[in-house]
């Protein structure tokens, strides 16, 4: 499982303040945190009250990069913000995200081959977010095929179905797990598949129950990266747990240490 | 048409373990990046090892078949070891100190010590070294085997799911490497490497032993273990990336195949035993018979030469 973690987003008040007023410890601790809790990845985003997205996009990989040797996931909404980005990456990165949208896959994909990324596609277009699994698989198949128009392997792709909030959306779970197990279909070898898990749980109680009981139903339609919170104790260790019974790993009696040791 | 061979490629690795003093001496074992021999899918950096075992005292329960060979230097386990290096060609040895056990004559740890460094001293090869199988006795004559040797990095064993905190920080104190052994049971073999790392040790100077058995009694189950553990570790399981050891002389030399009927068929059972588990992925094969170790090692060295003598 790819675990991509969410924490370095400028949506959340003390990163945003961080950001701003430059305190780098704030960013270096949540970096380092993250990779010792299992994170393999760790996505990176100005957020929405970034004055200048291209220099804090700069100073937060720099920032990581001093000390965290991990991949970058670049997520930002504007393709000149995330080439500022990919220009300082020093291992492989993943741009996160482009929509199915034609111009939009033109721009990202140009970018991805020039910097040798992966990319997160999101199954959405100008229309909106799909309400059912038929139009999601169609945006997933218009994603796949313009990578290839780009000669980039479907490996390199990690399909984002957009997950929901259950408060106000409660039928598309069924519809987005789905989704999971249908776009590794799509082409051989697969593609990856991702969610935004959090957003599960988007406003409603029980937050992290909600989240972790999704992200094991989804690994066991065969989710293969999220984008989380790994600092989630209660759900790391149930996706480890996810991934053991589905034989990913060898079992052992302390086999939540022997994951974290990987 | 030509058919297009499907090569599987590997993210993972074994670990490279090294017995005996760095230089020209040492042993190295492990470092594999794909399964046994498989060339075209990845390195095999490191040929397997065989060792010839010796007993600290004279082994009067052998077959006489396997006595044979090492004539009246059986009864000196010096002279004995000497033989093996000098006579035989040995790269390494296994001294096993069973004199402590209580039915190979109850000798005190201190005289099995004694044996030991005399054997240390007579050869120049790396050793393993490995208790009498009574966990009281070996938590006693091992610690103390161990500071005899600090240094020398041996490869000691055996640590069980039971019994490894005497031997592993011992280990860890005098700078040797350690067997963690489990029973024919993958699950029991991460755990024990979880614990020995655990204690501060470096999983990277553990060595497995999945259990030996012997050809007609059940080799295939430490086969498929042994298989199943290296694609794990080839998958990233760091917990199962060790070298594997196997005593292939101690277990065919109980079987009445072996030691009842005559010479060659225990020395071919002992051979047919140790070339299954080379092809299950064993790094080190503990050997007893000395013709039986030649050709093991002469298999060894065809199949690392891509199969050409």
């Amino acid at each position: 499982m790819i675990v991509i973690g969410e924490l370095i987003n400028g949506m959340y008040k003390d990163v945003g303040k961080a950001i701003a007023n430059k305190e780098i410890d704030v960013i270096q601790h949540l970096a380092i945190d993250q990779c010792k809790a299992g994170a393999s990845v760790l996505d990176v985003n100005t957020g929405p009250y970034s004055k200048n997205p291209k220099e804090d996009m700069k100073w937060l990989i720099e920032s990581i990069q001093k000390v965290a040797d991990v991949s970058l996931s670049l997520d930002s909404t504007k393709p000149d913000v995330i080439e500022e980005g990919l220009k300082l990456v020093k291992k492989r990165a993943i741009i996160n995200s482009t929509s199915a949208d034609q111009d939009k896959m033109d721009k990202i994909f140009t970018l991805a081959k020039k910097y040798n990324t992966q990319v997160i596609g999101l199954t959405m277009d100008r229309s909106g977010v799909p309400n059912n699994k038929e139009k999601r698989l169609e945006l997933a198949a218009t994603i796949i095929a313009k990578a290839m128009d780009y000669e980039i392997s479907a490996e390199d792709i990690l399909l984002d179905p957009i997950v929901l909030p259950v408060n106000v959306a409660q039928t598309q779970g069924h519809e987005v797990l789905e989704s999971i197990r249908e776009f590794k279909l799509l082409s051989d070898p697969a593609p990856h598949t991702v969610i935004g898990l959090s957003n599960v749980s988007q406003g409603a109680k029980f937050r992290s129950l909600i989240n972790r009981t999704f992200l094991v139903m989804a690994v066991a339609n065969g989710l293969t990266a999220a984008i989380l919170d790994p600092l989630d104790k209660e759900l790391m260790d149930a996706m480890i747990t996810a991934e053991l019974i589905l034989n990913k790993n060898i079992y052992c009696d302390s086999f939540l240490d022997a994951y974290r040791k990987k | 048409m030509s058919i297009e061979l499907i090569k599987e490629k590997y993210n993972g690795a074994i670990n490279t373990v090294a017995i005996g003093k760095t230089g020209a001496g040492s042993v190295k074992v492990g470092g594999q990046t794909t399964l046994p021999f498989l060339f075209e899918e990845g390195d095999m950096p490191n040929a397997p090892v065989v060792a010839l075992e010796v007993c600290d005292c004279e082994p009067v329960e052998w077959s006489e078949f396997l006595k044979k060979p090492f004539g009246s230097a059986i009864k000196d386990p010096v002279a004995w070891a000497r033989k093996c290096v000098s006579d035989f060609g040995a790269k390494i040895l296994c001294v096993r100190l069973q004199s402590v056990h209580q039915d190979w004559g109850n000798r005190s740890s201190d005289e099995a010590v004694a044996v030991l460094k005399s054997i240390a001293k007579a050869v120049a090869v790396p050793l393993i070294v490995v208790g009498s199988g009574d966990d009281d006795k070996d938590n006693d004559v091992l610690p103390k085997a161990s500071q005899a040797l600090k240094g020398e990095n041996i490869l000691f064993g055996i640590a069980t799911q039971n019994n490894y905190k005497t031997l592993t920080a011992t280990c860890l104190a005098d700078g040797h490497s350690i067997i963690a052994e489990s029973p024919i049971d993958i699950n029991i073999a991460k755990q024990l490497n979880i614990l020995i790392s655990d204690m501060g040790f470096d999983p990277g100077n553990i060595v497995m032993h999945p259990t030996t058995t012997s050809l007609g009694y059940g080799m295939e189950y430490v086969y498929s273990i042994m298989e199943r553990a290296r694609l794990a570790a080839f998958i990233g399981d760091k917990m199962l990336s060790m070298p594997f050891i196997l005593f292939v002389g101690s277990e065919v030399w109980k079987t009445k195949e072996a030691k009842e009927h005559n010479e060659v068929q225990g020395i071919n059972w002992e051979i047919a035993t140790a070339v299954s588990m080379l092809q299950a992925g064993a790094d080190l094969l503990v050997m007893r018979h000395p013709d039986a170790a030649r050709s093991t090692e002469k298999y060894i060295s065809i199949l690392m030469n891509g199969g050409k003598k």
